[in-house]
């Protein structure tokens, strides 16, 4: 059997590319982006002509994979958990239409915010829209599961939501692949009818996927996936949902026979095994790497049940990711510790690489905004935030993708001036785009500065829908042509570059400064491997 | 056999290409392994880490728990004492002794190096110094992997097919001059330990 060393977020590609994917979708996001490199970079992908391009942002990215689907092939699309937000609208109604051929969503969650705004459960998503969930424990089971994903996503014509945390994501082991299977034929849906809702035919429709997923629970493809083990003490029973159960094992080792335990991998919540669980036992611990989702659930609003331990009690922290350390705590196991951190040890945050343009754009806004004092500029989602942290302390604002232009004239319209927003060149494709079309429609009295860095920076360098095309989308919008400027943020370019700012915050309607510079670490990686700009993927 | 790695250094220094060769030897000698990464934001010149766990049993947790790393491996002297929680009562620290300085408070290296010292089992090498005479001044990274070979649980030479496998699509000149890193840092490392 061939065996690769894969990330889990490489083993969700490399299965999608067995199990005969016929198109990826996806905009990158930490913890998610190495799934469609992966994918992008794989032999298979280039032998099989599976469809592998970034889309503009997570919307559109699940909407292309449904239009696959549509067509009968499987389809799959990947995300960070935020961008679930982003393509909910198209998510929640891909269950009510139901889906053709397979199609996967993958959202990969980021509790403790590693790289994130906030952290969420996208579990909650799939009982909202009422469709199956995955949360593989580790690299093999993501394998395996996505095999079976595609299958109950074709029987029961459901989109399946694929659930992985951080940790799995971004951590590597071997995994053994099985034989490939071949692409599914163009096919199109047998109703005619299946895709549109119009409320007659959505109610309809409706109704039977709240049937269908009452008895989704049963399906083996979910069941084998929930699996009780009986221990020799009947005193407290252990339920894990996905990664937890791995540091409850890291804990117990082989005294995992002092405790039943039941190992929740899928969903819905498997009913019957969480019944015999708190039947046979007279504390119940629950650990889930996420929100309480299932605790939520088995309390219930009264909490009158079985005694439950959890992330709703303090057993475990209400916030952040698990580790070996709080799941030892929880089970009341002793902890044991290295040495202390020394004093001398400083915080390293984050910072602009030598030679980001980003860095010097900032520069010249700070000595541009001084005069109108502070708290006038509105930020985005990239490299660029981290303007937020000392030496430059100058945006006022991160909230989420294309949030800086709305929220720019928001602020305009309150009676701030100027207000200014700074956006980078691929979140403006994201999501910036409206908002600009709002401004230009409203004539609203803001300074848009794009800070033009020709890739998706933070995400490792990805290609931007952007490159190329910002001054067009610009123009095409309506932005006024002798508003729309271009510096180039570079330090002997730094009084022409204030000079602009300036002028265009004194302007009384909608003006955009682009500010293009390659990113230092593409620009390095091209020059080393001699490629020209922006063709790394074909 | 159970080796519970910290990676250590500052985001752009290497510590992956130190994880995938550990990695690829642990493979080649049928061992399980989990490599837990740090992506995304902290890759800005942040603090990164990454631990890494070989056993000849299967592995559950992606983390290793506080107080049973066997290994600290950091190619940055400040960020070697960063992960001291981790690391066991027998377990070894090996790192790099040139500071990589970019926050204003960074602390005097004299004091760093005294708190390392105060470690049972401690590698201090100059990696930068190594990796110039064997002739590639980037390759800092492979030096300091060299000097903690000989407190990982694996034959050498499947760390030196793991060097050549990773650089291999370099070309030959690259491949050598990591090789050359790569032992170095040993034969330092054990010259040390003497």
């Amino acid at each position: 059997m061939k065996k690769l060393l894969l990330l889990g977020d490489e083993a969700i590609a490399k299965a999608a590319l067995d199990a005969g994917l016929s198109g990826m979708y996806a905009y990158p996001g930490t913890p998610s982006t190495e799934i469609m490199e992966y994918i992008q970079s794989s032999e298979d992908s280039s032998d099989h002509k599976v469809h592998r391009e970034w889309s503009s942002n997570e919307k559109t990215a699940i909407e292309a994979a449904l239009g696959m689907s549509y067509a009968g092939k499987r389809a799959m699309v990947a995300m960070k958990h935020v961008g679930l937000n982003v393509a909910a609208d198209g998510f929640i109604n891909s269950a009510i239409t139901g889906v053709n051929g397979g199609l996967i969503i993958v959202s990969a969650d980021d509790p403790s915010m590693h790289s994130s705004q906030n952290e969420q459960d996208s579990r909650f998503y799939g009982k909202f829209a009422f469709v199956p969930c995955f949360e593989p424990s580790n690299q093999q089971e993501a394998y395996d599961m996505v095999f079976d994903a595609f299958e109950i996503s074709e029987k029961y014509k459901s989109p399946v939501l694929f659930r992985i945390t951080t940790r799995l994501a971004h951590s590597r082991a071997s995994v053994n692949l099985r034989p490939g299977l071949p692409q599914k034929e163009l096919s199109l849906p047998v109703d005619p009818l299946q895709f549109v809702l119009l409320p007659a035919i959505a109610r309809g429709k409706y109704k039977s996927l709240l049937s269908s997923y009452e008895s989704l629970r049963y399906d083996s493809l979910i069941s084998k996936y929930n699996n009780f083990k009986d221990g020799n003490k009947r005193d407290l029973g252990i339920i894990t949902c996905g990664i937890a159960y791995n540091y409850f094992l890291e804990n117990v080792g082989d005294s995992i026979d002092n405790f039943p335990v039941l190992k929740i991998t899928a969903y819905p919540f498997p009913k019957d095994l969480i019944k015999h669980i708190t039947g046979r036992c007279k504390e119940i611990l629950i650990l889930e790497e996420g929100a309480p989702v299932l605790e939520e659930a088995l309390r219930g609003i009264l909490d009158d049940g079985i005694k439950i331990y959890g992330r709703l009690d303090g057993t475990v922290p209400r916030d952040g990711e698990l580790n070996p350390a709080i799941v030892a705590k929880a089970i009341g196991l002793p902890l044991s510790y290295g040495q202390a951190v020394p004093s001398l040890v400083k915080m390293r945050p984050p910072s602009f690489c030598n030679g980001c343009g980003h860095a010097d754009m900032f520069n010249s806004l700070i000595d541009a905004i001084k005069p109108y004092g502070s708290g006038h500029v509105f930020s985005d989602i990239g490299c660029y935030t981290l303007a937020a942290l000392p030496p430059y302390n100058i945006i006022n604002s991160c909230v989420d993708m294309g949030a800086s232009v709305t929220m720019a004239i928001g602020a305009s319209d309150a009676g701030l001036f100027p207000s200014v927003a700074v956006i980078g060149d691929s979140t403006f494709t994201h999501s910036g785009m409206t908002g600009l079309l709002d401004a230009v429609v409203k004539n609203s009295s803001v300074t848009i500065i794009i800070s033009d860095n020709s890739t998706t920076g933070m995400t490792g360098g990805q290609k931007s829908q952007a490159t190329g095309r910002i001054q067009q989308i610009c123009k095409g919008i309506g932005v006024n042509p002798d508003h729309l400027r271009s510096i180039v943020p570079l330090r002997k370019n730094h009084s022409e570059n204030v000079c602009t700012l300036k002028e265009e915050f004194e302007y009384k309607g909608v003006s955009v400064v682009i500010a293009s510079r390659e990113c230092i670490q593409t620009a390095t990686r091209r020059k080393r491997s001699g490629n020209s700009m922006n063709n790394s993927i074909s | 056999m159970k080796n519970d790695i910290i990676l250590a250094g500052v985001g752009g220094q290497g510590i992956l290409s130190i994880a995938a060769s550990i990695g690829l030897a642990a493979v080649a000698n049928d061992l399980f392994l989990k490599q837990s990464e740090v992506h995304g934001m902290s890759q800005r010149g942040g603090d990164v880490q990454s631990h890494l766990r070989l056993s000849d049993k299967p592995v559950s947790s992606d983390l290793i728990p506080y107080g049973k790393a066997d290994l600290i491996i950091s190619v940055e002297p400040m960020e070697s004492l960063r992960y001291l929680p981790w690391l066991s009562d027998k377990g070894w620290l090996v790192t790099n002794s040139n500071p990589f300085i970019n926050i204003p408070d960074y602390p005097s290296l004299a004091e760093i190096l005294k708190e390392i010292k105060k470690i049972k089992n401690h590698i201090i090498i100059d990696a930068d110094v190594i990796a110039k005479e064997s002739g590639s001044a980037r390759s800092g990274n492979i030096v300091i992997l060299g000097a903690a070979s000989p407190f990982i649980d694996m034959p050498f030479t499947s760390l030196e097919n793991a060097v050549r496998k990773l650089f291999g699509s370099k070309g030959d000149h690259i491949v050598d001059t990591n090789l050359k890193a790569l032992n170095a840092g040993r034969e330092c490392s054990i010259g040390l330990r003497i």
